[in-house]
C-alpha cells in the first residue's frame, strides 16, 4: 500500500468510526424531518459519501454530526427542488427544510430532548409489529447499530443480497402501512416496547449463543445488543424491564471469556473458571437490576431472568449456588411468561437443588409438548439426568437425538462426546 | 473491544495532597461522561488522587521497595480513567477527541488485553477446564 492509500484508509476508518458514533441520531433526526426511513437513510448516505469526499482532506470537523447533517438537509432540498412532480406537502417540507437550515446549522444547538426523542421514535419504528421479527432485526442493526449490509449478513450467515432486500421490503412495508414516526403511548406502549426488547435481547441472543455456524459466540452481536439496550436505558429510564433486560445482558456478557475454551468449544455454566468471570459487568448488571428494582413495580420476565443470572454471578463457586431460589424464581418467571423452556429451565434447578430424580419427573411432562419437539436442550438435559442416575444406555439415546437437533457444530461436538462416554 | 482513555493532566505531577479538581472542569467533564453514558458505551470511570498521596513499589533485586509520592521523576501521571466499550480504535480516538480537556492535558488511548489475544496453551491454563466425564 502506498503512504496515499494508508492514508486514505486510515480516514476511511476514522470516518467508519464517526459514521458509528452519529449516523442513528442523523437517521432520527431526518426521519422526523421527511416522514419516511427509507428516505431519511438515503439522505444520510448520501452525507456520508460528501464526508468520505472531503474529510480525508480537510480532516473530521469539530462537530461531526452537524456537518452531516448539514449535508443531509442540502441534499434533501436539492432533491425536492429536482422533483418536477412536487406536492403542495413536499413545497411546503422544502421550506420547512430551509428554514431549519437557516435557524439551526448547528446540530448542537438543538435541544438533548429532541435527540432523544427522535432516536426513540426510530427504535420503536424499526420495531413496530408490521414487520417480521427477521425485518425488525435487519432494520435494528442497520439503523441503530450502524451495521453494514455485509455485517448484518455475517451476523446471521444469510447473503448479503437477502439482508439487503429484507431491508427495503421492511421499509416499504413501513411507507405501505403508513406507520408514524412516534413513539407509542398509552396503553399501546407496554406491547410496544416489549416488541423493542425482544429485538434487542434476539441481538443478544444470536451473538451469545450462536444458532447455528461454526462459532459458538459472536461477541460483536453481543456487543451491539447491549450497546442498544444501554442507550435505550438513557432513552426511557423510567422502564423497568429495559434495566432488566440491561441487567440480563451485562450479567450474561460477563461469562463470554469463560464459555469458550481455546479452541473454540463451549464450556458449560457449571464448568466456567468464576475468575474469568468480568467482575464489572458484573457490577453494571447489578447495579441495573437495582434499578429495575427501585421502580416499584413487580418483576417482569426480564427483571427475573436477570434475578436468575445473578444467583449464578454472585456464588462463588458451582457447589454453592443456591439452587432452592433459582428454582422459585423460574417459578415466579413461569406464572407470568409460561413457557415449557422456562418450565425446563426450573427442571434442570430443581434437579440441582433436589436430585436429578425430581429434574426427571418435571422433564417427562414435557417430552410430549409440541414447542419443544425440535429443541435440542430438551434431550439434552433429560439425558444429563438419566446420566447422573446411572441410566447410562437411555442417556446415550437422549445425547444423540440432542446432537442430531443442534444447528452449531460446536454444540454438536459436545453432546455427541457426550454420548459417547455414556456407557 | 475495550478501550482505556488515560487521562494524563500536566502538572498533576506536582499536585499538593487533597488537591481536588476545579469545580468549572468538572461540570464541564459531567456533560461529556453523559455522553458517553447515552452513547451505550461507558463502562466505567474514575478520578485519581494525586500521586502526592500515593505510593509506588518497585521490585529491583526481587524485593518490594515503597517509596511514597510525589514521585520526583515522574514526568506524566494519570489524573483519571474511562472504559469504553467500541467497536474500533478509531472510535475510541473519536471519543476522545470529544473530551473538553484542557491546554494541559492529554488523552491516552489504550485496548485492553482480550483472552483469545493470547496463544492457546496460556488460554488453556487460564481457562482451567474440568471435564464433564465422570462427574
Amino acid at each position: 500500500m502506498t503512504a496515499i492509500d494508508t492514508h486514505r484508509s486510515d480516514a476511511h476508518k476514522a470516518i467508519d468510526a464517526v459514521w458509528r458514533i452519529e449516523s442513528a441520531r442523523l437517521i432520527a433526526g431526518l426521519a422526523r424531518m421527511v416522514r419516511d426511513i427509507g428516505v431519511a437513510e438515503e439522505l444520510a448516505h448520501d452525507a456520508l459519501v460528501a464526508a468520505l469526499e472531503q474529510w480525508p482532506e480537510s480532516g473530521v470537523p469539530r462537530n461531526p454530526g452537524a456537518w452531516l447533517m448539514t449535508a443531509a438537509k442540502h441534499r434533501a432540498i436539492d432533491l425536492l427542488r429536482r422533483n418536477k412532480l412536487v406536492e403542495r406537502k413536499h413545497g411546503e417540507l422544502g421550506y420547512q427544510l430551509e428554514a431549519e437550515q437557516m435557524a439551526a446549522p448547528d446540530f448542537t444547538t438543538s435541544m438533548d430532548d429532541t435527540v432523544s426523542d427522535d432516536l426513540l421514535r426510530l427504535i420503536f419504528t424499526a420495531c413496530h409489529p408490521v414487520l417480521s421479527a427477521e425485518a425488525r432485526l435487519a432494520l435494528t442493526l442497520r439503523l441503530l447499530g450502524g451495521l453494514t449490509t455485509a455485517e448484518i449478513a455475517r451476523a446471521f450467515l444469510v447473503s448479503e443480497s437477502t439482508i439487503a432486500q429484507r431491508i427495503v421490503r421492511a421499509k416499504r412495508a413501513l411507507a405501505d402501512a403508513h406507520v408514524p414516526f412516534e413513539v407509542p403511548r398509552g396503553p399501546e406502549l407496554a406491547a410496544r416496547l416489549s416488541s423493542v426488547l425482544e429485538v434487542i435481547y434476539l441481538i443478544f441472543n444470536e451473538g451469545y449463543s450462536a444458532t447455528a455456524g461454526e462459532d459458538w459466540m459472536r461477541p460483536a452481536l453481543c456487543e451491539d445488543a447491549l450497546r442498544l439496550g444501554r442507550i435505550l436505558a438513557e432513552l426511557a429510564p423510567s422502564e423497568p424491564e429495559v434495566h432488566g433486560l440491561v441487567a440480563l445482558m451485562e450479567i450474561q456478557a460477563s461469562r463470554s471469556k469463560a464459555r469458550v475454551g481455546p479452541k473454540g468449544q463451549p464450556i458449560l455454566l457449571l464448568d466456567q473458571n468464576r475468575a474469568l468471570w468480568d467482575q464489572l459487568l458484573i457490577h453494571r448488571g447489578l447495579a441495573a437490576l437495582e434499578r429495575a428494582g427501585k421502580l416499584g413495580e413487580t418483576r417482569g420476565p426480564y427483571a427475573l431472568q436477570a434475578a436468575i443470572a445473578a444467583r449464578h454471578a454472585t456464588a462463588l463457586a458451582a457447589d454453592q449456588t443456591d439452587w432452592e431460589r433459582i428454582a422459585g424464581l423460574y417459578a415466579e418467571l413461569s406464572q407470568l411468561a409460561p413457557s415449557p423452556i422456562v418450565e425446563l429451565n426450573r427442571a434442570v434447578a430443581i434437579a440441582m437443588a433436589r436430585g436429578p430424580a425430581a429434574g426427571l419427573e418435571l422433564v417427562d411432562a414435557l417430552t410430549s409438548e409440541p414447542a419443544l419437539e425440535n429443541y435440542h436442550l430438551l434431550p439434552s438435559v433429560r439425558g444429563d439426568f438419566l446420566f447422573k442416575l446411572g441410566r447410562l444406555a437411555e442417556a446415550r439415546v437422549e445425547f444423540q437425538r440432542a446432537a442430531s437437533l443442534t444447528r452449531n457444530s460446536r454444540e454438536r461436538d459436545l453432546l455427541l462426546e457426550r454420548a459417547r462416554i455414556s456407557e | 473491544m475495550t478501550f482505556m482513555m488515560l487521562m494524563i493532566p500536566k502538572g498533576y505531577e506536582k499536585a499538593a495532597p487533597g488537591t481536588i479538581p476545579d469545580r468549572e472542569a468538572v461540570a464541564n467533564m459531567m456533560k461529556y461522561n453523559e455522553s458517553l453514558q447515552k452513547a451505550g458505551i461507558l463502562l466505567s470511570l474514575n478520578g485519581l488522587h494525586p500521586p502526592s498521596e500515593g505510593a509506588r513499589i518497585s521490585f529491583s533485586g526481587g524485593k518490594p521497595k515503597v517509596t511514597d509520592g510525589p514521585f520526583v521523576e515522574a514526568k506524566e501521571v494519570i489524573g483519571g480513567y474511562w472504559m469504553l466499550q467500541v467497536k474500533s480504535k478509531e472510535e475510541a480516538i473519536e471519543w476522545a477527541s470529544r473530551c473538553p480537556a484542557g491546554e494541559h492535558e492529554t488523552i491516552e488511548v489504550r485496548q485492553l488485553f482480550e483472552l483469545s489475544e493470547f496463544p492457546p496453551d496460556v488460554q488453556e491454563a487460564v481457562t482451567a477446564q474440568r471435564s464433564r466425564a465422570g462427574q
